[in-house]
């Protein structure tokens, strides 16, 4: 029988800082049995429960693509007791990760629809993996257009930079980058708050484009009404909830908003599930 | 259903032959007038004295603290840092003296731990080892309303077995294959004569009587989740709440829990531990910010978990069988009969 609370083991296979002030880092990790990347399997959206002995368990979501093989990845804001101590962590350290959980972004619903990923801040890790999954050949046909406004306080705090500027230069995915500000002369890309970059540079939706926004509350707030503004329906557009967790798997009974748990039911929900939930994220 | 008949001068000889094949699990009466469930020691009796235990035999299946995993930091072992499960034992145990309302809590709360997604290994197993010795309850408390919640004073739908106390002798319902197995362990084996089955069925019927609490809560299914919670009558039921938890630890269909490690030196384990959404900590988030930051969110919650969410979410009635337990602990009286009569009628 399996025990849905045991972690795979795996080791840390490489360690990137991603922002000036040394808080973000990405970690990739790699199975220490193969056969349990093959149980990993996963969508997009998904996050897993990152678990370090005698520290505790976070959940974290997944910043790789379901395309890229041999690792897993996932972009850590230094934050508390777990996610410090794994800061600290070295290359070939074992600890383990237990997922994939929750509900991914809709892949289905969303077939042969244009896209718009909003994001701010470090919360642009599964945004990345959906991004990276649909410039994947097998997948950009299956999706209509793709754009992707993401910013965050300045260039240095921008996660994945060198992606960001390769998808700047293709032409099958509009980029919108954006920093609050930046005394950088050469900065080349938008100045400027997250909702009126949105307002700006998003397409408007003629109801066949989906909306997927991670970010900070305060970037949700305000971003929210833009894309009301340009057309968007609430059952268009899609959040990333985040509460706190501990199970994962919809038994705790911590992580609940009204009925739906948001582990298990979600973290993924419509604007328009939202707005029927109790607001307790 | 096979109807049998004990002696009660024969009820002690049998319980200890099926220790043969059964860990014997009962209420008992510890230190400060907290009775509880827990395993008999050797010619220990389970004690057909109290009615309703101050703790429900919840941790039977769902210990307060349990061991999920044990694990070593020492980077010396090749399993440094890798979760182990530990041995341990299922062996059939059989639960003597249950009250059935607390054996119908177990069946709603297994809807919880044993779902299509994933089964919680550690309560299915304890569960699955168990075999439910029900006691009738013959004289209700007065904060007894189970009728009103599903089940009631004889309700066999979570037992293996039922017994009723009938004064000299104990009447016997085998519910289940499990409970003939334990019956036939203990070697009871004395079919109850008409007679006897005829004192049963007005004994059941008495008990029913008896029981003049009860609870409405059809309209709250009906009703708006966000109609109910933004209710203004969440005040003046949360304003004398203390947030202890009491009721939650007390009641057996509470099943909330927190994940902890814990260590010395280099050697640690996973711990399974209870919880509660009376806690302020239950949702904190690190950087500070709390989605049920206010007494009256915490009480809510609780209350629209047990009567309105677990409605909507099963359509299987409401998550209490009406043991009366957290009206009796409560220290300020706060009473779910009366938070359910608000919600329902209002
Ligand atoms: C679905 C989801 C995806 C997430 N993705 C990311 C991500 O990609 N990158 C990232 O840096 N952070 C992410 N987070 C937030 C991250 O889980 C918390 O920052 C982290 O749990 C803090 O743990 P800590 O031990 O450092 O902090 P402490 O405050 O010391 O935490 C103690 C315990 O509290 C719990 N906890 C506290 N705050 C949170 C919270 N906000 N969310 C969940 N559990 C909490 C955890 O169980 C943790 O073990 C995500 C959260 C969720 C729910
Ligand atoms: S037992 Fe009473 S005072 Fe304590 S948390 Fe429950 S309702 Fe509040
Ligand atoms: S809510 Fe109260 S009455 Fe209902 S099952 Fe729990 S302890 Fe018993
Ligand atoms: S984290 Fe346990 S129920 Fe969601």
């Amino acid at each position: 029988m399996i025990n849905p609370y045991l972690p795979y083991p795996v080791r840390i296979d490489d360690i990137i800082v991603e922002s000036e002030d040394r808080s973000l880092k990405t970690f990739k990790f790699v199975f220490l049995d193969p056969k349990d990347e093959e149980k990993f399997s996963y969508r997009a959206g998904q996050f897993a429960e990152i678990s370090i002995a005698g520290v505790g368990e976070i959940p974290i979501g997944i910043a790789s693509s379901p395309v890229e093989k041999g690792f897993i990845a996932f972009t850590i804001n230094r934050a508390g007791k777990v996610t410090s101590h794994l800061h600290n962590m070295k290359v070939g350290d074992i600890l383990g990760v237990r997922g994939p959980l929750g509900k991914s972004y809709p892949w289905d619903t969303m077939k042969g629809k244009n896209l718009l990923f909003i994001g701010g801040g470090f919360a642009f890790t599964t945004l990345r993996s959906s991004v990276v999954y649909l410039l994947h050949p097998d997948n950009r046909e299956k999706y209509g257009t793709i754009d992707v406004v993401y910013g965050s306080r300045s260039p240095g705090m921008l996660l994945y930079l060198d992606e960001l500027k390769e998808w700047e230069a293709r032409d099958d995915i509009n980029m919108h980058i954006t920093v609050d500000r930046t005394d950088d002369p050469n900065w080349k890309y938008n100045i400027g708050f997250v909702p009126p970059i949105a307002e700006e540079k998003a397409p408007k939706s003629e109801g066949n484009t989906y909306a997927i926004v991670c970010g900070p509350p305060i970037m949700i707030k305000f971003t929210l009404p833009v894309l009301e503004k340009l057309g968007y329906d609430h059952d268009h557009i899609i959040l990333s909830l985040e509460n706190r967790m501990k199970c994962g798997i919809g038994v705790c009974g911590r992580c609940g908003i009204g009925e739906q748990l948001v582990c298990k039911d979600g973290p993924v929900f419509t604007l328009a599930e939202v707005n029927n939930t109790p607001k307790e994220f | 259903m096979r109807i049998l008949q004990i002696q009660k001068t024969d009820w002690s000889a049998g319980l200890e032959k099926s220790r043969q094949d059964y860990r014997l699990i009962g209420p008992v009466k510890e230190g400060n007038n907290v009775s509880k469930f827990r395993e008999l020691a050797a010619g220990e009796e389970p004690d057909f004295s109290i009615s309703t235990t101050t703790m429900s035999p919840k941790s039977v299946v769902f210990p307060q603290s349990e061991v999920m995993f044990t694990f070593t930091t020492d980077s010396a072992s090749p399993d440094c840092n890798i979760m182990k499960v530990p041995e341990s034992s299922y062996s059939p145990r059989a639960i003597i003296g249950i009250r059935p309302f607390d054996a119908a809590a177990m069946n709603i709360v297994k809807m919880n731990f044993d779902t299509p997604d994933y089964r919680d290994p550690y309560w299915c197993d304890a569960y699955e080892a168990c075999t439910f010795i029900g006691l009738a309850v013959t004289d209700p408390e007065s904060c007894d309303f189970s009728t009103s919640t599903g089940t009631g004073p004889f309700d066999i739908s979570g037992l293996d077995v039922l017994l009723i106390d009938a004064g000299e002798y104990f009447l016997v319902e085998v519910v289940t294959e499990k409970g003939s197995t334990w019956v036939r362990s203990a070697g009871f084996n004395k079919e109850a004569d008409a007679e006897s089955i005829e004192v049963l069925h007005s004994m059941r019927k008495e008990a029913k009587k008896k029981i003049v609490s009860t609870v409405a809560f059809e309209n709250i299914n009906k009703k708006e989740t966000l109609d109910l919670y933004n209710e203004s009558y969440w005040d003046s039921i949360s304003f004398p709440c203390l947030n202890c938890g009491t009721c939650t630890y007390v009641c057996p269909t509470c099943w909330c829990f927190d994940i902890q490690d814990e260590s010395d030196r280099k050697k640690g384990r996973r711990m399974k531990n209870w919880d509660s959404c009376m806690f302020p900590n239950f949702t904190i988030h690190t950087t500070g910010h709390n989605p049920r930051n206010t007494k009256l969110m915490r009480v809510r919650q609780r209350f629209m978990h047990k009567l309105k969410y677990h409605q909507s979410k099963y359509d299987k009635g409401i998550l209490c069988v009406g043991c009366g337990r957290c009206v009796t602990s409560c220290p300020v009286n706060i009473d779910i009969r009366e938070v359910c009569k608000q919600m329902n009628n209002s």
